[in-house]
């Protein structure tokens, strides 16, 4: 830190926090022991701002705004869990869940999946919209792993720690909205990549079922969560 | 003592795990039984769902127009309709079924699986509607006890606090899958 970095006071849930002015309230609440929930952030990868479960309120401000891509301002009035919010999280939540395949009894990630502790989390007991059930190919032609895009929520974690981490950019999104799908290479099945490295890195980011490792079946795949901490922090200590 | 309550339970387009999971309660079933008369159940032998059941446990996704038909039929029979289990609650597993065409799903359960097989049954039994549905698609449902199946733990939790006169409170308990 360098000493021409300034430090901003602000109240997350009625507590006066410190902060440094390059910091967003999503890490300043971490530091404090603040919890927000979120999908698409993860430590080590760059903020995408992505999955909105992260919305916050700001006194003065009548939208909600993502708490990983807010910076800290002096003064500011945060608000982590209004009922206001905890209702749109809720609508979000249902959302991601209505719009692709997401059966928890048969995936391979049930009991380890990060969509379906938060259901739990904010307190989703059933989906209000109407399901989609869109037709959505698996592809299975890796030799270690498996793409399914059913259980993807287009968090885009994989795309960044192949990109940031292990340098390949392998992973890479497509089109947008409701059509958002990843893609290996220019869009060719993942077994014909010429730029994957097979590290894996992208199975065990992932948050859900939508990457797992070839044989794994009904509730087999756990994520090597300690994964990217332990690359971060090995990768510090070298600089 | 107080007059006891009446459970139904039922399954529609579902594999009765959630049925075993009933079961699962174990020695508390002496308890259940002491809160609740069992009046309709695939466990008990009445063939017609009756009249002012108190609460009613539906297993199942609705996937054809006879389940339509009884699940109509319970919701106006029930005071407490508990959506049971994942198949009830998002349709689940059934629900698999539903990015596929009617005519394909039957091709495939019984004409390429099925070697020799060149009948597809349509006498006598129910029409499958073009998807499976959760239960809410079609009643109001007034718990959802959700799991595939269900922990014997919240089942009996559910039914215990629906008997005292409170709403379980299930959102913080319960999983899905």
């Amino acid at each position: 830190m360098s000493s021409s970095v300034k430090i901003k006071t602000l109240t997350i849930d009625e507590r006066q926090v410190g902060a440094r002015e390059d910091q967003t309230i999503l890490d300043v609440a971490r530091e404090n022991g603040i919890k927000i929930p979120t999908l698409c952030s993860l430590k080590g990868l760059s903020a995408y701002g992505g999955c909105r479960m992260c919305i916050v309120e700001i006194a003065g401000t009548p939208k909600l705004l993502p708490s990983c891509m807010t910076t800290v301002e002096e003064g500011m009035v945060v608000t982590t869990n209004s009922d206001r919010i905890k209702k749109y999280r809720r609508s979000l939540l249902e959302l991601y869940f209505s719009e692709r395949n997401h059966v928890c009894s048969v995936c391979a990630t049930n009991g380890y999946c990060e969509l379906q502790s938060m259901a739990q989390e904010v307190e989703m007991t059933h989906v209000h919209f109407p399901y989609m059930y869109p037709q959505l190919d698996i592809d299975a032609t890796h030799e270690r792993f498996i793409l399914d895009h059913n259980r993807c929520i287009s968090c885009t974690r994989c795309v960044r720690v192949c990109d940031e981490i292990e340098g390949a950019h392998t992973l890479d999104i497509k089109d947008r909205g409701i059509d958002i799908r990843v893609i290996t290479d220019l869009d060719h099945p993942w077994g014909e990549s010429e730029t994957c490295t097979q590290c894996g890195k992208c199975v065990h980011v992932c948050p859900t079922g939508a990457l797992i490792e070839r044989g794994k079946s009904v509730g087999e795949m756990s994520k090597r969560k300690q994964l990217l901490p332990y690359l971060t922090k090995m990768r510090e200590a070298h600089e | 003592m107080n007059k006891k309550l009446t459970l139904a339970t039922l399954w529609l387009d579902g594999c009765s795990g959630c049925h075993m999971s009933l079961v699962d309660v174990d020695e508390r079933l002496i308890d259940v039984a002491g809160i609740y008369d069992i009046v309709f159940s695939p466990l008990v032998d009445v063939k017609e769902f009756p009249e002012n059941v108190d609460v009613t446990l539906l297993e199942g996704a609705i996937s054809t127009d006879e389940d339509v038909e009884m699940v109509k039929r319970v919701r106006k029979s029930t005071k407490t309709l508990i959506a049971f289990g994942d198949c009830a609650v998002t349709a689940n597993v059934p629900s698999m079924r539903n990015q596929f065409k009617v005519e394909d799903v039957f091709k495939r359960g019984y004409l390429e699986t099925t070697p020799g097989n060149d009948i597809i049954p349509s006498v006598n039994i129910p029409k499958l509607l073009e998807k499976a549905y959760p239960v809410h698609n079609f009643v109001h449902v007034d718990v959802f006890l959700h799991g595939c199946p269900p922990s014997a733990d919240n089942i009996f939790y559910t039914l215990v606090e629906i008997a005292e006169g409170r709403t379980p409170e299930l959102s913080k308990r319960a999983r899905f899958g």
